[in-house]
């Protein structure tokens, strides 16, 4: 049985089981690697895509019941750098790396809900999103950075 | 320095044993060139760390990039002198070759502590790091890769500058001194420019000329913050991780192992499974299963419902009992005393404590995975790991393979701190492929597999006795008792067993720059078979919590300030200890009066060649405590990149302090009783302090960064927790003992 599914524009065909998390879908039977597996319970926030433009944990999410198209970490982008990659990469922000993808995918999420976020308001939006290598400051500095950016009218 | 002088006599034997032992056959082999294991299809190798080919300059990082930015830094050495221009650069990471040996790994061998290591010593020292070419241990760990490139790195980026040069000053018919040379090309007198790619097949074949370095006053990337290397593939989800190898035909697998550890399997049921759509196979492994699937989620389903009869754990039934194993080890003769000064006997003490800490797991945000392929007889695998020549070779073994029909790439360590030395998923994913020939497989382990089956960061006890006189520390006696990390570890890295005195088990108590008189600090190996390794800053991780929680405990004890106590005492055996302690008191403003209801405090160790001090600060918020901010000084002394040595302070400090605050692995019959992030937390952005970084470059020695902050960090918190409370912590994790934000 196949199910078909869009994913950073492109529809495909997949041929997993209904039951399978997208995230698995996402790696193993699409190649989409640039999301990644960190505890499969929803605790770490390594696996966050977007679905419908709404930020989810893709470990948790059954092939089944993904309602909407999917954008990863691959086509966030889709003409280059989303602004949110360029501050990134301006605030040097990655130390191992393996769980920005989601990090950005989280802050992206909180940035098209709320343009000027405060510490606070980005403390909540991102306590799910753990980094072992401990980069909170510099992800904070990017998503401030980011906002200013997107505020003053750099592409979405 | 005379208070060392017991110390200094020992060292010069041990020293004098273990060079004469490499000299002996070594002088020899240790001045011959290594041999290039660079073969590049295309373009040029001019020594093990330059390729040039059409697309351009790649430099060979020979340490693995785990998030310490040790790529960025390591390929800064090379493109400092070959003036290659930074942003065309490309970083690799070395194949496993006995030409990336890791000699400042050995800086550490001398039983004395650093920060008192005479120029001599420095050299012996350095001698058994050039001998260890003989062992060819390509290891990343102990913060050691800047230090160990410094030299080496910018020599191969100059001799291969200079070649191109001879080579293009043969074409234009010119003296190599009447040319320059700017990113990436050799520039002629009248201006013409020849690009390096251009001259770099017959640069190859020059003899390498051996020029002088350039001044640290004429550099143009070293000494600042470069944009790193892997950045803009971090940012995009182009990196690859272990588990992001894409090959036709592959099949995806994970393993269950037996979770008593130190257990095995008696026998398994595949056939439940087998029923999970998606399941094509499960493998025995001896002690475990491997499914094989269509998918990694269909794999991790599988290896659930498989059942599986696993035999005994022998380890003690409860953690209490694992503890009493390594109280026993007091009643042992010490391992080692490496601090013995004065008369610690013949001194009463006014404070007698013991201090606990338990077991810690890495928790790599990345869990273990590899992805292998065999082949036509040969096995290629993609595995990020800290010690890629021990890899290969259990991977030959496991496939029943010679060396050289295996390959093994470095891929990028969704981070490592210690764990990824490790060899078992390499083990696993070679014998998977050894039995899959021709089936390219992507192993993956569940966190849970992960966190149950770690080589942990041991649990330790210390048993301290001290006295104050007249504001003075008269007395301090450590006794600490651990099973070793470095024999359970360098013995399964070397396949050697390591005797005699472990620095490793006492690094961080025995080497602190304190000026005490009767001081001693003894080492007692436990008898407890958990299985035990590297993790950040290891030994220190401990010790730099005993130490400098019970200094605390003096200071308070005399009734002084706690900073001011430490410099009294640390001034006179380290101004450059000291002056860490001086940065972090001005950084934080310590001393000034705080708000009700906030506490500070303060720790220092020296560990990994870098003295680093922190200032802890508490709050009492709503019931609970929360740590707003953070102050750190470190000296390490000349600075390459100092972007990322702050944010490795900062990134060691929040592992220190995660560890510190809810870290804590506890078995139950031999079996971890913690699986996954819920039971096995760390900080998150809401509780993570807001952190400010001093960076002091008085030290002469150049030291680590990725390491130093972990200790200090912890000792602080307790501390804080001490000057917020009123109540000593003497056992970890904190949460134990009071609510905290988390
Ligand atoms: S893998 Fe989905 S939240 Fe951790
Ligand atoms: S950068 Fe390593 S876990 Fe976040």
């Amino acid at each position: 049985m196949t199910r078909s599914l869009t994913v950073n524009g492109h529809r495909t065909e997949v041929a997993a089981s209904p039951q399978t998390p997208l995230l698995w879908v996402l790696r193993d039977e699409l190649g989409l690697t640039g999301t990644k597996f960190g505890c499969g319970v929803a605790s770490c926030g390594a696996c966050t895509v977007h679905v419908d433009g709404q930020a989810v944990r893709s470990c948790q999410l059954p092939l089944g019941e993904v309602r909407g198209d999917v954008t990863t970490i691959e086509g966030l982008g889709a003409d280059g750098l989303a602004p949110l990659q360029d501050a990134w990469i301006r605030h040097q922000v990655a130390q191992c790396g393996y769980c920005q993808s989601g990090q950005i995918m989280q802050a992206a999420d909180l940035l098209a809900a709320n343009p000027d976020p405060s510490d606070a308001e980005i403390d909540d939006a991102m306590g799910g999103n753990l980094c072992r290598c401990g980069t909170y400051s510099a992800i904070r500095a990017a998503i401030h950075d980011a906002a200013r950016a997107l505020r003053s009218g750099g592409a979405g | 320095m005379s208070r060392l002088g017991k110390i200094t006599r020992r060292t010069l034997l041990v020293g004098a044993v273990a060079v004469a032992g490499g000299a002996a056959f070594g002088i020899y082999q240790i001045r011959r060139p290594v041999a290039n294991p660079l073969r590049p299809e295309d373009g040029a190798t001019l020594n093990p760390y330059v390729i040039i080919d059409r697309a351009g300059i790649s430099i060979i990082a020979p340490r693995a990039e785990m998030g310490q930015g040790v790529h960025t830094t390591l390929a800064a050495l090379v493109a400092e002198e070959l003036d290659a221009d930074w942003e065309q650069i490309r970083v690799l990471h070395g194949p496993p070759a006995a030409a990336y040996y890791n000699a400042a790994l050995a800086h550490g061998a001398l039983p004395v502590p650093e920060y008192a290591m005479k120029d001599w010593q420095r050299s012996v020292a350095h001698g058994i790091g050039a001998a260890s070419k003989l062992l060819g241990l390509q290891v990343t760990g102990g913060s050691t890769s800047t230090v160990d490139g410094f030299e080496r790195m910018r020599r191969a980026g100059a001799s291969a500058r200079e070649a191109l040069k001879a080579v293009a000053a043969d074409r234009l018919g010119v003296g190599p001194d009447q040319l320059r040379t700017e990113a990436g090309q050799v520039i002629a007198p009248d201006g013409r420019e020849i690009d390096y790619r251009e001259l770099a097949e017959d640069a190859a074949s020059r003899p390498v000329p051996q020029v002088a370095l350039r001044h640290p006053y004429d550099w143009k990337l070293l000494g600042r913050s470069l944009p790193r290397s892997d950045m803009r593939a971090k940012a995009t989800g182009q990196a690859q991780f272990s588990t992001d190898i894409v090959l036709p035909g592959m099949k995806f697998a994970t393993v269950r192992i037996c979770p008593y550890l130190g257990g095995s399997m008696a026998g398994f049921d595949p056939a439940p499974a087998l029923a999970i759509p998606g399941v094509e196979q499960v493998l025995d492994l001896g002690d475990g299963i491997a499914v094989i699937a269509s998918n990694t989620w269909a794999a991790l389903q599988g290896a659930e419902a498989a059942q599986i009869d696993w035999t005994q754990s022998p380890l003690p039934a409860t953690t209490g009992a694992m503890f009493d194993q390594i109280a026993r080890a007091f009643d042992d003769r010490p391992n080692s005393t490496m601090r013995d000064q004065g008369k610690p006997d013949d001194q009463s003490a006014q404070l007698e404590v013991e201090y606990r800490v338990p077991f810690l797991a890495h928790s790599t945000m990345e869990p273990m995975g590899a992805t292998a392929h065999l082949q036509d007889g040969h096995l290629t695998l993609w595995v990020g790991n800290q010690a890629p020549r021990e890899h290969l070779k259990v991977a030959a073994e496991a496939a029943g393979l010679a060396e050289e029909n295996v390959t093994l790439h470095t891929v990028f360590l969704g981070g490592g701190f210690g764990r990824r030395v490790e060899t078992d998923i390499t083990r696993q994913a070679a014998t998977i492929a050894a039995k899959l020939p021709g089936t390219p497989i992507r192993l993956t382990w569940s966190r849970e597999e992960d966190m149950r089956h770690d080589f942990y960061r041991p649990a330790a006890i210390a048993r301290m006795r001290g006295a104050v006189e007249n504001g003075r520390i008269t007395l301090l006696d450590a006794k600490v008792a651990a099973p070793s990390v470095t024999r359970a570890a360098i013995g399964r890295l070397t396949g050697r067993s390591m005797g005699g005195p472990d620095k490793g088990h006492v690094e961080g108590a025995f080497d602190q720059p304190y000026d005490i008189p009767h001081y001693r600090v003894a080492g007692h190996l436990a008898d407890l078979d958990v299985p035990i390794g590297f993790w950040r800053a290891v030994g220190n991780s401990f010790n730099g919590f005993f130490h400098e929680s019970f200094i605390d405990e003096l200071a308070h004890q005399a009734g002084a300030d706690p900073l001011q106590f430490r410099l009294d005492h640390v001034g006179p055996e380290s101004p450059v200890a000291a002056g860490t302690l001086e940065a972090v008191r001005d950084l934080s403003g310590w001393g000034q009066p705080l708000p009700e209801g906030r506490a500070r405090g303060v720790a220092m160790t020296w560990s990994f060649g870098t003295p680093t001090a922190v200032v802890i600060e508490l709050a009492r918020e709503g019931g609970a405590i929360r740590i707003p901010r953070a102050w750190m000084a470190c000296d390490p002394g000349l600075v390459l990149d100092p972007g990322i040595v702050r944010a490795q302070m900062e990134s060691g400090l929040i592992y220190g302090l995660s560890a510190a605050l809810m870290g804590e692995i506890t078995f139950t019959d031999g079996r971890a009783d913690q699986g996954n992030f819920p039971d096995y937390d760390a900080l998150r952005m809401f509780n993570t302090p807001q952190i400010e970084v001093a960076i002091v470059q008085d030290n002469p020695h150049m030291g680590g960064v990725g390491e130093p902050g972990t200790p200090p960090a912890m000792a602080a918190l307790a501390n804080a927790h001490f000057a917020l409370t009123g109540e000593r912590i003497r056992s970890l994790p904190l949460i134990r003992a009071a609510d905290y934000l988390i």
